[in-house]
């Protein structure tokens, strides 16, 4: 496969799953926020941890600077100032596979294009709040039908797994900032959560990743910091948890490096990381500091993700070829 | 509500006596007496028997059925992309080509003559680059001017003394032919660069099989579907040598900016091959390679929709980033085969456009099939002069214009554009040609709820590998959707239609 055409299944591949967290996140945080207000909690916090957790902090500040909701909302989902705001990564995605059309199967491409023209039809200014939920279900349906159609409809080839690869690589980043964010709410030990806000702050994560009844089910117990951190970073059967991630990406390279496996970098890192996740468990990671652990797992992955790049996607070009 | 009834509400106050037995086309106006319709035929003459089954289908299908086709059509096209670019600062620069339902029909006996029409313009033409790229014989004769071909623009003079690969020039040739009689096909333009619109002709013929099944299947249309097979069979038979046993093919574009490339991708997605960038080629030792995410893999054949100039910086423009530096080297030393190959341009000029006659004259033997159209080459002083005093009943073109841009069709056009017209003309004369002011036929379309009558013109599409030309049957129809507008370039607003050859 062309290398250009990889790099861009790939980024299309991110991208789509980048739009999926935007959208969780915009309505797991507009939910949280709803609950701060009756609660007596601060309605800022909840977007400044949404906005961290889309590692947009920095480029709202620039373009907004005063954290408000409706401002924030705009910025993760129509703000075209935001190159990673829900309607750019659509459109990235789209543009992506536009570029390289014949590499996907007509009914992924026309998921995409479809998904573009759902999206660009709310426009790009501002949306009223009581709109900002049809937006997002908009985008989730759209990436399940992106998810559904490759899932049916593409060969399991190098075009299917440089697709998948990108998700997964962008899920493991979504879901590791994502409790990154709250990790400063963690208590000591098997606690349960205090009051009402921190008990709905927890709630909010689990429905970002979709992880509330899967909690529930796998724990038969109340919500409690330290089972949800578990069940995000260990949990294999939880499609967003990390060892999760991992698991797919190494599939994935595995069926990317079938003819080529002796200079295989980016399979022996993520084999690496997903080691590390195999031989910890949670009780270790809350002895050494969730924080830094989740900054490692972070770095980790982006030096996967250059890995992958070096190695498939934007190739040096080989000696024997120079003779 | 019956379908006659669909029809003639429409056509409140009919203006004209219908002119198609029982059938009130709505708002057809007659054509002007002089105009050819493709569906009624020539003026006072009966409706053609080739349209029975699509007359019939208007008789019973109601208008607002018709509408709700289109926009279905349409939604389809938006849907699969199928669209081409165009930047005018409005939106995103992805527009539909507006496709219209009432199809265009040949018979097969009409077919013919401008199957052997065009194949036989396509050997002269291929004869044409040979020769002057070879032996020049054709200007030793004199039937044609030195410097209009040496000291053209698109002559390529590094091209001199290399035949390419199975001798074969143009391997894709699109040739525009306009219809002003019952049996006058004319020869409008050649394009032997990169001409497009083949995929429009596909897309075409497979919405309306989806929309209208029955019709098709009943009026027993001949199939176009081969083409792409045919297009991958004649890529594969020019190879260059040593490399004939599995060539890899790939089909090489400018990107996703420009106005073709989903006809690109459509093209290569239809061949199996790889749609490429110049920038994932690589060329080394007069071999060029794709980057890939294993290995580099060599390539063979290059169709390549990128204009010469844009091939290769090393060769010609170095700011180009459209093409892979070392391309030109490589095909000059026969690592590779490009197709079309490099300095076809200076075949479609169309000031040796107007030499045709001559050139098919001389290298096949037998006079052209089909005539081209009266052309005055500004060049000459008389014929300068001449264009001069009629600008206002003439088209006055550039030589190497395309796409419907730069030109002047005198009865259309206001009086401060002639003027700007004749400045040029005076300033540059060697840059353009004039012609006759044509009555292209007309067809039937639907358009806001009426049918209408609107000029047309007709691409077929030809073939050369190493064993032969061919010509599917079938072509692209444009469309000017315009009410009495000959410009049907899809830059400039037309529509297409898709083209039927039936009969035996």
């Amino acid at each position: 496969m062309l290398s250009r055409t990889a790099a861009n299944l790939y980024w299309t591949g991110r991208y789509m799953e980048r739009a999926d967290f935007l959208a969780r996140l915009v309505d797991a945080t507009t939910g949280l926020a709803g609950l701060a207000c009756t609660y007596g909690g601060e309605l800022a916090d909840a977007w400044a941890s949404a906005l961290a957790a889309s590692s947009g902090q920095a480029s709202y500040r620039k373009l907004h600077g005063e954290l408000s909701q409706p401002a924030v909302v705009h910025f993760l989902t129509l703000d075209p100032a935001n190159p990673s705001s829900l309607r750019n990564c659509i459109g990235r995605a789209r543009d992506n596979a536009r570029t390289v059309r014949a590499a996907v199967s007509l009914e992924v491409w026309e998921a995409l294009n479809d998904a573009w023209h759902a999206v660009e039809r709310f426009g790009a200014a501002g949306l009223p709040s009581a709109r900002v939920s049809d937006l997002t279900q908009t985008a989730r349906h759209a990436v399940m039908a992106f998810d559904g159609s490759a899932q049916r409809t593409m060969m399991r080839s190098d075009a299917y797994w440089f697709l998948q690869l990108g998700a997964a690589l962008e899920r493991g980043d979504n879901t590791a900032r994502l409790l990154d964010q709250k990790y400063h709410l963690l208590l000591p030990g098997e606690e349960p959560v205090g009051g009402a806000l921190d008990y709905f702050q927890w709630s909010a994560v689990l429905r970002t990743v979709s992880g509330l009844p899967t909690y529930h089910l796998v724990y038969c117990d109340e919500v409690k910091p330290w089972l949800v951190a578990d069940l995000l970073i260990f949990n294999p059967q939880m499609p967003r948890s990390l060892t999760a991630c991992y698991r797919d990406a190494l599939m994935f390279l595995g069926q990317l490096g079938e003819g080529a496996v002796e200079s295989a970098p980016a399979a022996r890192l993520a084999a690496a990381t997903m080691e590390g996740l195999t031989r910890s468990d949670i009780g270790e990671v809350f002895g050494s500091g969730l924080h830094e652990f989740l900054s490692d797992f972070i770095v980790d992955n982006n030096r996967l993700g250059s890995a992958v790049a070096e190695q498939f996607l934007f190739p040096e070009i080989p000696e024997w070829s120079l003779r | 509500m019956t379908a006659e009834k669909g029809l003639q509400r429409a056509d409140a106050k009919p203006r004209h006596k219908p002119r198609l037995g029982r059938l009130r086309l709505a708002s057809s106006r007659p054509p002007a007496p002089a105009v050819f319709d493709e569906m009624c035929g020539a003026a006072g003459a009966p409706p053609r028997a080739v349209y029975a089954e699509i007359r019939q289908w208007l008789r019973d299908t109601p208008l607002d059925i018709l509408e709700a086709r289109r926009a279905q059509a349409e939604l389809m096209f938006r849907r699969t992309g199928i669209t081409f670019n165009l930047y005018d600062g409005v939106g995103d620069g992805e527009r539909l080509i507006p496709f219209d339902l009432i199809p265009r029909v040949l018979e097969r006996r009409e077919w013919n003559v401008v199957e052997r029409g065009v194949t036989q313009r396509v050997q002269a033409l291929n004869a044409f680059l040979a020769d002057v790229y070879g032996p020049r014989e054709i200007l030793r004769a004199g039937l044609i001017p030195e410097d209009l071909v040496l000291g053209n623009p698109q002559y390529e003079p590094r091209m001199a003394g290399r035949p390419p690969p199975k001798g074969v020039h143009i391997h894709i040739a699109g040739i525009d032919l306009v219809r002003t009689g019952p049996e006058a096909f004319l020869v409008l333009e050649d394009n032997t660069r990169t001409p497009s619109g083949v995929s429009y002709m596909l897309q075409n013929r497979e919405m309306m099989l989806r929309l209208f099944p029955e019709l098709a299947a009943k009026a027993r249309v001949a199939a176009v579907e081969t083409y792409p097979a045919l297009l991958l069979q004649t890529l594969r038979s020019v190879a260059p040598e040593g490399r004939e046993s599995d060539p890899c093919v790939v089909v090489l574009t400018p990107g996703v900016a420009n106005a073709a490339y989903f006809e690109h991708g459509f093209l290569a997605d239809q061949m199996g091959v790889e749609l490429v960038e110049g920038s994932d080629l690589f060329v080394r030792d007069d071999v060029v390679y794709m980057r890939t995410t294993e290995e580099p893999r060599r390539v063979d054949v290059i169709y390549r929709r990128v204009s010469d100039v844009f091939l290769d910086p090393l060769a010609f423009r170095p700011d180009s980033l459209l093409g892979a530096p070392g391309l030109f080297g490589a095909y000059l030393r026969g690592g590779v085969t490009l197709a079309n190959a490099p300095g076809t341009g200076v075949a479609d000029d169309k000031a040796v456009y107007s030499y045709m006659p001559q050139i098919i004259r001389f290298y096949t033997g037998r006079e052209p099939i089909l005539d081209n159209v009266r052309t005055w080459r500004c060049r000459e002083p008389a014929h300068l002069a001449h264009v001069l005093a009629n600008l206002e009943t003439l088209v006055v073109k550039e030589v190497d214009g395309s796409g419907g841009y730069g030109m002047l069709i005198g009865p259309h056009a206001a009086a401060a554009e002639i003027a700007e017209f004749r400045r040029k003309l005076i300033a540059a004369p060697e840059r353009f040609i004039a012609q006759p002011t044509l009555s292209l036929s007309t067809c039937p379309v639907v358009q806001g709820g009426r049918i209408e009558s609107r000029h047309v013109d007709l691409r077929p599409f030809v073939l050369t590998g190493a064993g032969g030309l061919t010509a599917v049957p079938g072509a692209l129809t444009r469309v000017a959707l315009a009410a009495g507008s000959l410009v049907v370039n899809s830059s400039q607003g037309g529509g297409t239609k898709d083209t039927w050859v039936i009969g035996d």
